[in-house]
Formats: structure tokens, C-alpha cells, sequence
């Protein structure tokens, strides 16, 4: 049985999700400010934005699967954690342009440009925005319908994701597979969905009319 | 003015003769014994008797700690901090290296003997990644020119091909269901670029002998290349006429080349190699930015000649 946290605590448990979620960030950064982030503090910030980026996308999509399969509802989450997985990918790229490129302002245009592992990380950045923008119950009730049509767009923001995580190094290693294969998995997933529901309809249909004819 | 009187040294304090007279073997034992308090995966740096050398670039070296624990090194993992950290079981002595094929004296040499037989000279070298970061670290070597000249190449050798050990039990990153590269790791130059003075086989850095992440006990180190240029832990050389094949060459061909000069012109297909960062400058807030890369890795004067009418966008 899913746990059930009792009602007057849920929305302060979606604030520590916040706050507990940004913290790797605010502690890695006190770590690089201070000189204790190894050779290469900037790299590594930059690297740690990118995977809890990465991470947060993931427990995003992870949320509906969870529902179906395992039963359990964290959709009172998902927002806080698609809100996370931008904020990740902002200071991600605000690492990269103002601490790594800095103050090269036109070789981040010229990388932008030339390159398709910074173009695909750019596009999910830049495609992450409107879906922050629409995130609170106005724009819900605003948008209606097409709300729904609008934050599908996280299927493609993660597939460029996984493309600029792919693309990032020399050889992938071990743990990039790890991400991309949970990535691919669950974008997969939203296809055999459909046929999925479709079946456990026809199931509670048989049971229905079979409990019609016994009555 | 008072006259100078010299201190009086009382009987006490001078030292017997038997101890005097064996003052290196003290001194040594006393280094040993260090090296053995040390431990893991230092065990073995033992202090190396260094000459200077006018191969010295002027700027600030990278600190040892930051060279010594932010490595390539694949065979003992794909962090950067994998080989400072898994390399512990790693044996580099006793080490031989078979120096063979187009060559008149072929052999095999034991690491203590070459470091006895070649003065070992300090050179301060700038060290560029391809994956552009840079470092500055003092080497310590000999030319592979001098292990060349001792061998006696034939005529006919054109160029020098490099092997890595084989050693899974040892080397965690060769071993298990995941292999990043295939082993054993390979390398080559033209035998121009190998008998270049500038060319060095590092058995040593910061007057140590080679910590293990490093590439203990004998690595090569070609200043004007990308860093994956510089083989660790060789076995074999081998002299031939054939262009050898490279590790990252035959693992993405698209990427990486047999020259792999430095060249701030010729983009990686996938980041630019216009800039570098210098490792080990300290926190976000007291590095110096991203430094302009230089052709040649700065060390144009040297070796553009190497290359005169070669076209080095195909030659990348």
C-alpha cells in the first residue's frame, strides 16, 4: 500500500522538496567559492548542475509510471521537480557562460552555433522556460487543454538532454549509460502506455459484464 | 672591535666517525623508511637525482596535489580522480621495457638502469588536454632521442610505435564487463618527432620518481601534443616503417588523428580548442579565466619546422 502522508503536512513537504533539492547546489558552490572542489572547481559544479539537472528530469518523468505500476501518487511532486530540473539547467548554463566561457561572450555564440552537443543542451534550456512560466494553477486554468498539449514538450526536452549528456565526453562511461537508458526507458514507456491503459480497460469491461451476467 | 672567537663545539656534539662516514647510507635508509610510512598508492615516490635543463617555461607550476590526483588514465578508471585513487595495487618495479623492431641493437632495459645510465633532467613543460584544461608540471627524464640512439634505428625506420602494460588484476579500468578503450593503449610518432630534443621519456615528476596515476615508472611526454599523446606505463617501443596506429584514433577516427599537435585553429568536432583552463588555480572566484591556447602548445619556434607544407586542418 502506497504511504499516505497526513494532509496538513503535504505542502510543507513540497517546500523541503525544494529546499532539500536545492541544496546540493548551494553546498557544491560554497565548496567551489572556497577552494574545495578539487583541480577543476569550475568543471565540477558545472558537472554536478548538469547531473542533478539530469536527475530531477528523470524523478519528473518517473512520476506517472510510479502511479500506474506501483500504485504510488507523487504527482503533488511533479511540479516541484520539473521547477527543479529547470532551475538546474539555468545555473548549469549560467556556469558555463559566466564562470567557464566568461568573458567570452562570442565564443559561447560561436559554440552555440558550431556545435550540436551545446545546441541540443541549449534548445532543452531554452525549451524548459515556457513550461516554467506555465507552471502554477492560472496558467493551468488558463491554458485548459492545450496546458497538457504545451508541457508535452518535456518528451523532447529530455531526449536532447540525454543527446548533450551523450555528446559531452570522449567515451561514454558507465554512469552516462545509467542516465540515458532511465531516459530512454521512460520515454519509451509514455509510448506503450496507451496500449497499456487500453488493455486494463478491457479487462474492467469484461469483469463488469461478467459480473452483469452472474447478476 | 673585539676579535672573532669561533664557537666552542663541545665533545658531545660531534659526531662519531663511524656514523659520519655513513652519513648516505643513513640518509637513505631514513628516505626508505619515509616512503614505506607513506604508504598506498605513494608507496613507491622515492626522490630522483635531478639535473637542470634549459627546457623552462615561465609560468607558475601546477601544484603537485592537483597533478597528481586529476588524471587520464583510463585503464584505472574514467574519473579524474580514479587513478589517484584505485592505482594503490599497482606495481611499477621491478619494470622492463623491450625496445625493438627496425633497429640494429634491439633490447630490453631495466627502469633503474636507464635512470642510472641517462642524467635525469628537470623540464618544466606546459601540458595541454584535449579536452581543453592545461597544466604546468616539472618532468623529470631523459630524451627518447638518447634510448633511440642506443638501440641504433635502421634507415628504414620512419616512425616509433608505443604499447601501455596489460594488467587487469592491477589496473581496475582493464578489467570487469565495462571497457571504456581497448587495451593494451597505443601510441605513435614520426621517428622525426621522436628524436625531437624536446620529446621526453618522464620517469619522474617534481623530483619523485613517477607516482602510479602518473604513469610509473616511465611514460612519454610531448609537449607540443595534446596530453593522450603522452603514453604511461610503457613496455614496448617499436621502430617501423608503417604509420602506427593510436588508441584514440582507432576508437573515434573523426576526433582524434595521428598528429594531434596542439592547435588552437582546429576545433575538436564537438568543443573548441581555442581556449584552455589552467588546473589548479584555486576557486571559482581567484582563477584566471580561460587562457588563449597556443599553436604548437607555445612551443611553435621549436617544432612548426616539423611540419613545413603540411596541411594541419586534414593532419589534425
Amino acid at each position: 500500500m502506497a504511504p499516505v502522508l497526513p494532509k496538513r503536512w503535504q505542502p510543507a513537504s513540497v517546500w523541503l522538496l525544494y529546499i532539500v533539492g536545492l541544496l546540493p547546489a548551494a553546498w557544491s558552490f560554497y565548496l567551489g567559492a572556497t577552494d574545495d572542489l578539487g583541480a577543476d572547481p569550475v568543471k565540477s559544479f558545472e558537472l554536478l548542475l548538469g547531473l542533478w539537472t539530469l536527475r530531477f528530469l528523470i524523478a519528473t518523468l518517473a512520476v506517472s509510471p510510479f502511479r500506474d505500476l506501483a500504485g504510488w501518487n507523487l504527482i503533488r511532486y511533479r511540479r516541484a521537480l520539473g521547477l527543479l530540473t529547470f532551475y538546474y539547467a539555468l545555473m548549469h548554463f549560467s556556469v558555463y557562460a559566466i564562470l567557464d566561457q566568461a568573458p567570452m561572450f562570442n565564443a559561447i555564440l560561436a559554440d552555440v552555433l558550431k556545435r550540436p552537443f551545446i545546441m541540443f543542451g541549449m534548445a532543452a534550456l531554452l525549451l524548459l522556460i515556457p513550461l516554467a512560466i506555465t507552471s502554477n494553477m492560472a496558467s493551468i486554468r488558463r491554458l485548459g487543454k492545450n496546458w497538457i498539449r504545451l508541457h508535452r514538450l518535456i518528451y523532447p526536452i529530455a531526449a536532447l538532454g540525454a543527446l548533450h549528456f551523450a555528446l559531452s565526453t570522449k567515451v561514454l562511461t558507465l554512469e552516462q549509460y545509467v542516465y540515458i537508458g532511465l531516459i530512454v526507458v521512460l520515454l519509451l514507456y509514455r509510448g506503450v502506455r496507451p496500449i497499456l491503459r487500453a488493455r486494463k480497460n478491457e479487462r474492467k469491461n469484461l469483469r463488469a459484464q461478467a459480473t452483469e451476467r452472474i447478476a | 672591535m673585539a676579535a672573532y672567537r669561533p664557537p666552542r663545539i663541545p665533545a658531545s656534539e660531534i659526531t662519531p666517525q663511524p656514523i659520519y662516514l655513513n652519513r648516505r647510507n643513513f640518509l637513505g635508509a631514513a628516505t626508505l623508511a619515509g616512503a614505506a610510512m607513506l604508504g598506498g598508492a605513494q608507496a613507491a615516490a622515492a626522490a630522483l637525482a635531478v639535473v637542470p635543463s634549459r627546457y623552462k617555461v615561465d609560468e607558475k607550476l601546477t601544484p603537485q596535489k592537483d597533478v597528481t590526483t586529476y588524471n587520464n588514465f583510463y585503464e584505472f578508471g574514467l574519473d579524474k580522480g580514479d587513478p589517484a585513487a584505485l592505482s594503490g595495487d599497482f606495481k611499477p618495479r621491478p619494470w622492463t621495457i623491450a625496445v625493438d623492431g627496425m633497429v640494429g641493437k634491439p633490447g630490453t632495459f631495466d627502469i633503474d638502469q636507464l635512470i642510472k645510465d641517462f642524467p635525469i633532467e628537470e623540464r618544466v613543460y606546459r601540458m595541454r588536454c584535449v579536452e581543453a584544461w592545461s597544466m604546468v608540471i616539472p618532468w623529470n627524464g631523459f630524451p627518447l632521442a638518447a634510448l633511440l640512439d642506443k638501440v641504433e634505428p635502421l634507415g628504414s625506420a620512419k616512425y616509433v610505435a608505443f604499447e601501455t602494460v596489460v594488467r587487469p588484476e592491477e589496473m581496475p579500468g582493464q578489467g570487469g564487463y565495462f571497457q571504456s578503450l581497448s587495451w593494451p593503449y597505443i601510441e605513435g610518432l614520426r621517428l622525426d618527432e621522436a628524436r625531437h630534443p624536446l620529446t621526453l621519456l618522464a620517469v619522474g615528476l617534481y623530483g619523485e620518481t613517477l607516482p602510479n596515476q602518473n604513469g610509473a615508472p616511465i611514460r612519454l611526454v610531448v609537449p607540443w601534443k595534446y596530453g593522450f599523446k603522452g603514453i604511461k606505463s610503457i613496455v614496448r617501443i617499436t621502430l617501423t616503417d608503417q604509420q602506427p596506429k593510436n588508441t584514440w584514433q582507432v576508437t573515434n577516427p573523426q576526433e582524434y588523428g595521428f598528429y594531434a599537435n596542439v592547435n588552437p585553429e582546429v576545433d575538436h568536432p564537438r568543443w573548441s580548442q581555442a581556449t584552455e583552463r589552467r588546473i589548479g588555480e584555486g576557486g571559482f572566484f581567484s582563477s584566471g579565466g580561460r587562457r588563449p591556447t597556443l599553436p604548437f602548445n607555445g612551443y611553435a619556434d621549436e617544432v612548426a619546422s616539423l611540419y613545413a607544407g603540411m596541411d594541419l586542418r586534414a593532419n589534425y
